[in-house]
């Protein structure tokens, strides 16, 4: 690991202040936030982040979930994983995220990671980890070995021809699918980001990540007020039954009245360059019967634009199944 | 646990290591530089105190109960830290990358992987380690129900689960066997004692 400089900043205006002066928020960033650290200090070990500074935020005042005028959940940045999976309103009323995050890596690790750095999470491609092997992503120019590598656990979605990491995250698939609000407070001041715009796709600059700029810190995330009798399911297909990334997952949120879907959310997890939100999914489902065929249809839609890497096409009907079998556990449930 | 502290009358494998590591290193040095035997000494002594390291910074730890006043070099993990600064090598490194679950322990209640956290972040923190858990005369429940039946073999890992295992039990686990390998799975045991461990967990539970 290199050496670095520890601050803690007293408020937040410090912590944007000393972030601001970083060349990039994005990967090789010279200064970067410290939430449970379950990303960064990994990465540290391993040479690929080697930041000068190091600002610690766990003792800013961002740690709440809260209850918004509108009905909605306000949930600060360093609430840890396993506080919100377990939070009773959580649990009522967008269980699709609890299930999600506790579908997701291990309890010690959910006691530490904070929310935001969920949604800052990395890749686990292995060339992008390996500091002795080329990475665009790592360093810009320098290849993919993924694409004619090791690439059974990378994406089928979103993928071009410099970077065809996976994101990892499961917190993240419910996020897209119960449209989150990141909120960021920036040297500008605030700003909030719909969930589907935070994360980019990787193009020919798979170093950039996210819309994040230097001292961007994401103050909280907020959810919408929760939709009355919706049936949620978050799935997770995986080579282990747990401490395991998703090979392919999905998050589901149906409205359905009569026999008839009235509103789907859908995101699919384990196959996209990003958390992948399905608007094919939701418009093959939308006033349409719930029943089978449907689900499937709409399953093929999500995959429509499916591209195989050399080692993972069993990804894309894996991804069908696990989607069908998401809806069809929801909708009867 | 006792023996493995620096100190301590009984002889231990650690213990004669570090003594003969001293001793190698002070023979080496008498042969090229003998005047400086007794500062190098001197150092070893104080091994907890970090002080010739550059930008070292101070910090008062609260492990097991006792604060800890030390100066850390910023990249230490809390991990390293309890095992060389502190000297509590009950908190094994297995994987270093938050994969295995061999250092877990306790801050502020909640188990967590002391090598994915760095130790400066603690400032303030209460930790607890195996080591203020029980003592080998007045075993914890579940160290007493680990050795009932029989939860390990090599038993590397078995401080992390035991750390862990206390943990679940205050946590939301449901009641069968398949939700207390759900909330184990971040403790690998490469020796495959899985069902002695889980039947431990069990028993304590079914106790309480």
């Amino acid at each position: 690991m290199h050496t670095f400089e520890f601050i803690r900043p007293t408020d937040s205006a410090a912590a944007i202040a000393a972030a601001a002066q970083s060349k990039t928020a994005q990967q090789g960033a010279d200064v970067r936030f410290m939430g449970g650290g379950t990303t960064l200090i990994d990465l540290m070990k391993l040479n690929v982040e080697t930041p000068a500074r190091v600002l610690d935020i766990n003792r800013l005042p961002l740690d709440k979930i809260e209850l918004m005028p509108d009905g909605g959940l306000k949930i600060g940045a360093t609430v840890r994983n396993s506080d919100l999976a377990y939070d009773a309103r959580v649990q009522r009323d967008y269980v699709v995220l609890s299930q999600a995050i506790l579908n997701g890596a291990s309890a010690q690790v959910r006691n530490m990671a904070t929310v935001a750095g969920n949604l800052l999470q990395r890749t686990r491609c292995m060339y992008f980890r390996d500091t002795a092997m080329p990475c665009n992503k790592r360093e810009p120019g320098s290849g993919c070995p993924a694409i004619t590598g090791s690439n059974r656990t990378l994406a089928i979605l979103g993928a071009s021809e410099h970077c065809i990491a996976t994101n990892p995250s499961d917190m993240c698939v419910a996020m897209a699918a119960l449209e989150a609000t990141v909120h960021v407070q920036g040297p500008k001041g605030p700003r909030a980001i719909a969930f589907g715009d935070f994360h980019l796709l990787p193009g020919n600059t798979p170093h950039r990540e996210t819309m994040l700029e230097p001292g961007d810190l994401i103050t909280h995330v907020t959810i919408p007020p929760p939709i009355a009798g919706s049936k949620q399911l978050y799935l997770k297909l995986r080579d282990r039954a747990s401490y395991e990334f998703a090979l392919a997952s999905a998050a589901v949120v149906l409205t359905i009245t009569s026999g008839k879907i009235t509103r789907a959310r859908i995101a699919l997890g384990g196959v996209g360059t990003k958390p992948w939100r399905s608007p094919e999914a939701e418009v093959a489902l939308t006033n349409k019967a719930a029943n089978d065929a449907i689900f499937r249809q709409a399953a093929e839609g999500a995959l429509q634009g499916a591209k195989p890497q050399s080692e993972n096409g069993f990804k894309i009907e894996l991804a069908k199944r696990c989607l069908t079998h998401a809806l069809r556990t929801a909708a009867a449930g | 646990m006792e023996d493995d502290k620096i100190g301590s009358p009984q002889p231990s494998r650690r213990r004669f290591l570090l003594t003969t590591g001293t001793t190698l290193a002070a023979s080496v040095l008498a042969a090229h530089t003998p005047g400086q035997v007794h500062a190098h000494e001197t150092e070893t002594a104080s091994s907890g105190d970090a002080s010739a390291v550059e930008g070292a910074i101070a910090i008062t730890l609260r492990i097991n109960g006792k604060d800890h006043q030390l100066r850390i070099d910023p990249r230490t993990t809390l991990l390293d830290c309890i095992r060389e600064s502190v000297a509590l090598t009950g908190t094994k490194k297995g994987c270093d990358h938050g994969q295995c679950g061999a250092c877990t322990v306790h801050v502020n209640g909640k188990r967590v992987l002391s090598c994915l956290n760095l130790a400066l972040m603690n400032d303030g923190n209460k930790i607890t380690t195996i080591e203020g858990l029980g003592t080998p005369e007045a075993m914890h429940p579940m160290q007493a129900a680990f050795v009932a039946c029989d939860g390990y073999q090599c038993g590397y890992c078995t401080s992390g689960q035991i750390m862990s295992a206390v943990a679940l039990l205050k946590e939301p686990c449901g009641p069968d066997d398949a939700a207390v390998k759900e909330l184990m799975s971040g403790n690998i045991c490469r020796c495959g004692s899985y069902a002695n461990i889980v039947a431990a967990i069990q028993q304590v539970r079914k106790r309480a």
